[in-house]
């Protein structure tokens, strides 16, 4: 279908140990991954990769401007991490494996998809979650821009959109209609919330331009 | 109570909350990722269970050993879900489960669990009928008037055949629950459609009283129909938190699990032979279909069919109803109906190709058949209003006669019908001194905006602004609610809202009556005041009339007690959709320009949800028509596409623009509150389908229509 952002591009890794990296490392399919390959396995074997693990290590994650140390097995996803570890659960895990963009995350801001991300791989990285957009009591126009339009029904893919979006706009100030409809093409709602969304997306457009947002 | 109050829903003209576009009161929370889901509820000690499942479509499990998961890193739990003997009749079916310190750890743990099986022959495509065997239990023919006779005196006759395959629910929250013992009693935290009802439902299977449960459940990420039961992970996630001491177990199915257990829809296939009449009547319907809803047969009972049309006076119909290797089917948005209508309304659609006539004159003309409610006369207002809408007149060519370039543009109908009413619901109001209101009700909001209805309705009667109003659900403390299914749950909840909340202020007037110098039956509530009826000066702020109580609180009950009319909420509705489509007949790509939905649901009480769902509906339609499909392997019995990358739901960029139109004329609005969970869901596929074979001259008989599909039918291998 008409996804213009390829969920690789997501997931681009810097150190060298992404999720997706080491699965196509040693040419499995992604399937392979769920279906019980061991990945500790497969991610020693991936060329060039860094041996950490597979035991716990120390790994401290820079969250929306805040520092946690945390001590975690090399294969566990910022994702998890997140989620699990830290209680930012505003980021949703649906797919696992970088195709629905329900865990949306942005690492130097730049979305990615949490899942497809290991969490030692976010280190020295500023981390920013959807949390970080209602903090204070004050909300980001992103999210005011969503419910004004109702681009949310069950709400489960929708702070996944929401920083999505916030990443979309960052990159793309003026965006048309049409660019915001390949924009945000990342995400998936099974609820069928895309037309709100849109209109959302473009008004957040008008109301971030000349007023900044963290 | 004194004096029984009048209940119906106040005028047109006097309404100030109910009819105006409101944002969802959830809405901050869900879109700031601050809502919690219980998929997102942390417990001290949180402990993660995960789900072994058996990899063949049919086999005897003959040994199974989970002594070395058991002792795996992190373990706490283990389940055993199946015993050696038991015959397995799906892929996905759970044979065992851990509970773990982490999600990655009771992975480990399963993949040390030794299974073995027997594998034994399976059969998991309904496809096929020839080749379904004794798995196929046909049902009687079933015959009105004279068939044979009407086909011949029939001005022409189609001949066709009409696939539309199962597809999944695939709720982005998958199912699953959190559940956490203290002592004999447990909470409680599912992901469910069902929340008054499933903790006892638990209960019951676990032996323990149902007063030993606590549910509780915010907000949900969808269920579609799929999330009713407690389901066997109800079951044994709640065993596996028992043994773990009681410490909390979150159990959510993975992707893949969910996808071949949590929840599909059922096919329908059939051959569907039409005749008809010059002027464009459609005079005989046969037709010869079948359908699976997984390893009990099912899909829909015999004689279901036409769909809308069901006056036609001469019909031949059978049904067959085939069993397959398969999870079984779940209740999915609007129950067969889709399938019902998009077979009804594509084969009507080859009629009027065959006898040339326009496919809005021709409906147009059929519509006597349609049954009394919502009637011939609603649908034909709809049908117009559609074709106005989608600029038919302008935009809609004979089939297969646009134009001679390689992209074809094509239009379509389909058509819907629903019921309605409301489940029994029960709400409880409480006026407290100090002015402050609360409603509370054991249902849930699915996403459909059930919460902003219950504000708005409580707001409407106490003369509040709907922030006034503290809504409190998803709890089973609170007084219970029916499910939410089949579009009832608004019915259900304003009327046993709109009750309440009138109890509470009858109640509320007694009390200030004195001080007004007027009877209570001489009072209003408005503009968060209560005033003399004709006199609105004579007035007590609300606070001030609330701090009359003293000391005590008013608390009163309203009920929605049965699904029977009671003028405050109605049943059956009907819908048009067109879709208007571009094909590429080079590639087979196939562009959503535009869907008009037209669509009738009684009273509205906040039309930008309302439309919100019929959006979410009209864009399920397009999913389902153009990318949905579970995608069955006849070698091992398993689902291809039991993923997201494979099982392709519709994107943000694939479709063009959705137009809807609710019916809010006072002949709508009269008949009360009317669901719109399902109605706007069933006519699109049927509308896309028809587009695309408007566009390209040839039907591809199964959807979804892939570029694949539609490239075999432009080169008539339809296959
Ligand atoms: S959960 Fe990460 S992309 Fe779907
Ligand atoms: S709002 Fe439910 S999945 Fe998007």
């Amino acid at each position: 279908m008409s996804r213009t952002k390829e969920p690789e591009e997501r997931a681009t890794s810097r150190a060298g140990f992404s999720r997706r990296g080491f699965i196509r490392g040693v040419g499995l399919g992604s399937g392979a991954l769920s279906a019980g390959v061991l990945e500790g396995e497969a991610a020693a074997q991936a060329p060039g990769a860094k041996v950490v693990g597979p035991g716990a290590a120390p790994v401290t994650l820079k969250v929306n401007g805040k520092v946690h140390q945390l001590s975690l097995e090399p294969r566990v996803t910022l994702l998890d991490a997140l989620r699990d570890r830290l209680g930012y659960t505003g980021a949703k895990k649906v797919c696992d494996r970088g195709v629905c963009g329900a865990c949306t995350v942005m690492l130097d801001g730049k979305a990615v998809y949490a899942c497809n991300v290991l969490a030692i791989e976010a280190q020295g990285r500023e981390i920013q979650t959807i949390e970080s957009l209602s903090e204070g009591g004050t909300f980001h126009p992103v999210i005011k821009a969503f419910v004004d339009h109702d681009a949310q029904q069950c709400g489960f893919c929708t702070p996944g959109f929401v920083m999505a979006a916030k990443a979309f706009l960052e990159q793309n100030p003026n965006p048309s209609y049409e660019q915001v409809k390949a924009g945000l093409g990342g995400n998936l709602c099974r609820c069928g919330t895309y037309m709100g969304v849109r209109k959302a997306v473009l008004q957040a457009a008008k109301e971030m331009k000349g007023a900044p947002h963290a | 109570m004194p004096d029984t109050p009048d209940y119906s829903w106040p005028a047109v003209e006097k309404r100030r909350v109910i009819g105006k576009r409101t944002s969802r009161l959830d809405g901050y929370a869900k879109s700031s990722g601050t809502a919690k889901y219980s998929y997102d509820i942390q417990r001290p000690g949180l402990l993660y269970g995960a789900v072994l499942t058996c990899p063949h479509a049919h086999a005897r499990l003959t040994s199974i050993d989970a002594g070395a998961a058991q002792k795996s890193n992190g373990v706490t739990a283990v389940e055993l879900l199946a015993k050696p003997g038991e015959e397995i009749h799906y892929a996905g079916y759970e044979v065992a489960a851990v509970a773990a310190t982490s999600e990655d750890l009771a992975r480990d743990a399963l993949r040390k669990i030794k299974v073995e099986y027997e594998v034994l022959p399976h059969l998991v495509s309904e496809r096929d009928l020839a080749k379904a065997g004794s798995r196929a239990k046909p049902s009687g023919e079933q015959v009105t008037g004279d068939p044979d006779q009407a086909f011949k005196d029939a001005d022409a006759v189609s001949e066709g055949f009409y696939g539309i395959p199962v597809i999944n629910h695939c709720c982005l929250e998958s199912h699953g629950q959190v559940i956490e013992w203290k002592g004999n009693q447990f909470e409680y935290w599912p992901s469910t459609q069902n929340l008054s009802g499933i903790g006892g439902d638990l209960a019951k299977v676990l032996e323990i009283p149902a007063t030993s449960v606590h549910t509780h459940m915010d907000v949900m990420g969808g269920g579609f129909g799929s999330k009713f039961g407690h389901d066997r992970w109800g079951e044994f996630g709640a065993r596996l938190s028992k043994k773990s001491g009681g410490r909390a177990v979150k159990l959510f199915l993975d992707r893949s699990t969910e996808l071949q257990i949590a929840g599909n829809r059922p096919s329908l296939f059939a051959k569907i032979k039409l005749g008809g009449k010059k002027d464009g009547t459609m005079t005989v319907w046969q037709s010869e279909s079948w359908a699976t809803g997984g390893v009990g047969g099912g899909g829909l009972p015999a004689g279901q069919l036409p769909y809308v049309f069901r006056g036609v006076p001469n019909k031949r119909m059978t049904h067959t109803s085939v069993s397959v290797n398969a999870a079984e089917e779940r209740a999915w948005r609007a129950p067969n109906n889709p399938q019902l209508s998009y077979v009804t309304c594509c084969a009507m659609e080859d009629l009027a190709a065959k006898l040339n006539v326009d496919p809005v004159a021709f409906f147009d003309k059929n519509l006597d058949y349609a049954g009394k409610i919502p009637g011939p006369e609603a649908y034909r207002a709809q049908l117009k209003k559609a074709a106005e809408l989608a600029e038919w007149a302008r935009l809609w060519h004979p089939r297969g006669q646009s134009g001679s370039g390689s992209v074809k543009r094509g239009l379509g109908i389909g058509f819907n019908a629903w019921g309605g009413l409301g489940h029994p619901s029960k709400c409880l109001t409480t006026i407290n001194p100090d002015g402050t209101v609360k409603v509370e009700l054991g249902s849930q909001d699915l996403g459909t905006g059930t919460r902003t209805v219950i504000a708005m309705v409580a707001a409407e009667t106490l003369g509040l602004p709907v922030a006034a109003v503290q809504v409190r659900i998803g709890d089973n403390k609170y007084p219970p609610s029916g499910p939410s299914g089949g579009s009832t749950t608004v019915g259900g909840v304003s009327a046993s809202t709109r009750k309440s909340t009138m109890n509470a202020l009858a109640k509320l007037f007694e009390v200030v009556a004195p001080a007004l110098g007027v009877p209570a039956d001489q009072l209003e509530a408005a503009d968060s005041k209560i005033q003399v009826k004709g006199s609105p000066s004579k007035n007590l702020t609300w606070k001030a009339a609330c701090r009359k109580l003293g000391t005590k609180s008013i608390a009163e009950m309203g009920e929605n007690a049965q699904r029977g009319p009671g003028g405050l909420i109605g049943s059956g509705v009907g819908g048009v959709q067109i879709a208007d489509v571009s094909v590429d007949t080079e590639t087979g790509i196939v562009k959503m320009n535009r869907v008009v939905a037209v669509q009738d649901c009684g009273l509205v009480i906040n039309p930008k949800t309302a439309e919100s769902q019929c959006f979410g509906a009209v864009l399920l339609s397009i999913s389902a028509a153009l990318t949905e499909e579970r995608v069955m392997d006849p070698v091992t019995g398993r689902i291809l596409n039991a993923d997201m990358e494979f099982y392709k739901l519709t994107g943000i960029g694939d479709v063009g623009e959705i137009i809807v139109h609710l019916n809010r004329e006072p002949e709508h609005d009269k008949r009360g509150v009317i669901g719109l969970g399902e109605p706007p869901v069933i006519g699109g596929i049927a509308a896309i389908a028809n587009a695309v074979t408007n566009a390209i001259g040839v039907r591809p008989p199964v959807v979804p229509l892939t570029p694949d599909k539609v490239l075999a039918a432009l080169e008539g291998r339809n296959a």
